[in-house]
């Protein structure tokens, strides 16, 4: 029998890392088309911190939990963290290993497939069993204006998945989970990379976009810094937060930690106003899933109308102040006060 | 202190094009560095500034034509460049791409400190060859780097950008580090660079210089291949265009928008 396992990330304060839980569900349905395989996770972290998990592990379908513990892995470690998941995979021999596309995730996830001589596929936004019986991997490739589904030769099969990519179990599936403890063996090693410390991220528009209702991003048909402020005017205005394509990004307008794509985030509020944003497969993987979209764009065949619910051809320097102006108007406000350089 | 940089050549995908068998014409796509690895490339050059007698040989594995793009590493103040070509790599997944790499560095560039590479390649986006490469090293790595310093020839402290803040770590060298774009403007060739890189030669190794078969390289070196490409297809509905300012702040109300009245 075939076996799916997951590495049940721990963030920096200690949490289960939400993708772990998108993937646990996805998991549960890869397993069915593989005759029910079985289910695991595998869990490194410090000494203790497992049993605040076992009730979120039973609730989520896990058939086995792997848990290596040892006070040297207070601190995600690429050197410690590797050679114990490394060991346990050998053991375990699962079929199918899926890890979460974050920052821990990709650096982990390619030096255990290195260290294993197996595949691995980034990023992710379908995962499927095919005929045979292998996992099918579907990712955006080629700057993002291709798909591609990959399959791999050896085994495990391994396969990275962005957070909010795949959905959460909509309700519990309640599991008979087996939690089974592995002294990692990392005595020996002699740490290279020395942990010094962790400044919190101070700018909250991480947390910001994940719970916003209303995103109003921009690309680089926004052009330069003011069409940012008049972005952020818009967004005012309609009660939403900023966001921004890579593009923008990338010529500086906007800082990387508001991009939406796949290579930034992915969010899905009621809202998202396209602005200037041509809509290259790379950005759309990351707000495709919005309940509606809008688009603002002077090419009338940018692709970002193809994803839209309404789009509206035209110059964002002219439209968008005329937007604030009806809706200042209508929300009975004064136009003077709105800064619409 | 002896820095390799790792770099790509990726087509620039900003300017990419569908025929009308919705395949990617790639003729007349124009070649760039990738954007992250002009980074490692900046942070080398850095380096070079503040700690002695550092060296920087910048590596990549891809045609012939790359021999330009290392010229213009060259230029920009990079002392040695080698390019490993072969058609036998063609195909390589990033298993294979960090083998490849990894064998040239072990068997013909051993005596180095720190290894650069940019996080990401834009073209294929997975950030996988660089650890993939130090782990053939058996090497450190530090991923997601925005920020070098403390450098003393045999160590360097980086600070790491990850999503809940910032992590600084030492590691020791030899080390590998994967660099984040920064803001500033890229160096600019000067025209002594310039005549520096005419006359630098640069090294070429094929599969067989470094030693490795075809079994290990290429397509068939790789454990992963593509079974399907397809463009990608959305299933919203028709998008409804507007052409009237007013009707379009109108949509926006009936979408759940301006909720601040």
């Amino acid at each position: 029998m075939s076996n799916i396992m997951l590495y049940a990330e721990v963030t920096k304060e200690n949490y289960l890392h939400t993708v772990v839980f998108e993937l646990a569900y996805k998991a549960q349905e890869l397993a069915k088309k593989l005759d029910n395989a079985s289910v695991s996770a595998l869990l490194i972290c410090k000494t203790g911190l497992a049993e605040n998990f076992k009730e979120a592990f039973i609730n989520s379908g896990f058939d086995f939990v792997y848990i290596a513990e040892s006070n040297r892995l207070t601190h995600y470690s690429t050197e410690l963290y590797s050679k114990i998941a490394v060991d346990i995979i050998r053991e375990v021999k699962p079929d199918i290993i899926l890890v979460g596309a974050t920052t821990q995730g990709r650096d982990l996830a390619p030096r255990i497939s290195s260290s294993l001589h197996t595949g691995l596929t980034a990023d992710c936004i379908g995962l499927d069993i095919n005929e045979k019986g292998q996992l099918a991997a579907t990712r955006p490739t080629f700057g993002g204006k291709l798909m591609a589904t990959i399959l791999c030769k050896t085994l495990p099969q391994m396969a990275t998945v962005r957070p909010k990519v795949f959905k959460p179990a909509p309700e519990n599936i309640v599991k008979d989970t087996k939690f089974i403890y592995i002294k990692p063996e990392i005595d020996n090693i002699q740490k290279k990379v020395e942990f010094i410390e962790f400044v919190k991220g101070l700018n909250t528009a991480i947390n910001e976009l994940d719970s916003a209702e209303i995103i109003v991003a921009g690309g680089k048909g926004m052009k330069n810094e003011a069409g940012f402020e008049l972005l952020k005017n818009f967004a005012q205005c309609i009660g939403g937060c900023v966001a921004a394509s890579r593009g923008a990004v990338d010529m500086g307008l906007a800082p990387s930690d508001i991009q939406i794509g796949q290579t930034g985030k992915t969010v899905t509020p009621k809202l998202y106003i396209a602005c200037g944003i041509s809509g290259a497969i790379q950005h759309i993987v990351g707000m495709q899933d919005s309940d509606k979209i809008i688009a603002i764009n002077n090419d009338e065949k940018a692709p970002i109308f193809d994803v839209s619910d309404c789009g509206f051809v035209g110059d964002v320097f002219e439209v968008i102040p005329e937007l604030i102006r009806i809706i200042k108007n209508s929300n009975g406000d004064a136009a003077s006060d709105i800064n619409i350089s | 202190m002896k820095i390799i940089v790792c770099i790509k050549q990726v087509p620039d995908t900003t300017d990419i094009k569908w025929t009308e068998n919705n395949t990617i014409q790639r003729e007349g796509v124009e070649s760039i560095i990738n954007p992250y690895d002009v980074y490692a490339i900046e942070e080398a050059l850095k380096l070079k500034k503040t700690v002695e007698n550092v060296e920087i040989t910048v590596l990549t594995m891809g045609p012939l034509q790359a021999v330009e793009m290392l010229k213009k590493a060259i230029a920009v103040g990079c002392d040695n460049a080698v390019l490993i070509t072969d058609k036998k790599f063609a195909g390589a997944d990033t298993y294979a791409t960090g083998k490849t790499i990894a064998t040239t560095i072990k068997n013909k560039l051993p005596d180095y400190d720190l290894i650069l590479c940019g996080q990401f390649a834009v073209d294929g986006d997975t950030a996988q060859t660089g650890p993939s490469i130090a782990n053939q090293l058996e090497i450190p790595q530090v991923t997601y780097a925005k920020e070098l310093k403390k450098c003393d020839g045999t160590c360097i402290y980086a600070v790491r950008e990850i999503e809940e803040g910032s992590e600084t770590v030492k590691v020791e060298f030899p080390a590998l580090i994967c660099v984040l774009k920064g803001f500033e403007e890229p160096t600019r060739p000067k025209i002594n660079g310039i005549i520096k890189a005419q006359n630098t030669e640069i090294t070429t190794y094929t599969m067989e210089d470094i030693g490795l078969t075809p079994e290990e390289t290429g397509l068939k070196g790789s454990p992963t291949y593509v079974s399907r490409a397809f463009r990608p297809e959305h299933n919203r509905g028709k998008c409804e265009i507007c052409t009237d300012c007013n009707i379009l702040a109108e949509k926006i109300k009936e979408f759940g928008g301006i909720s601040n009245e």
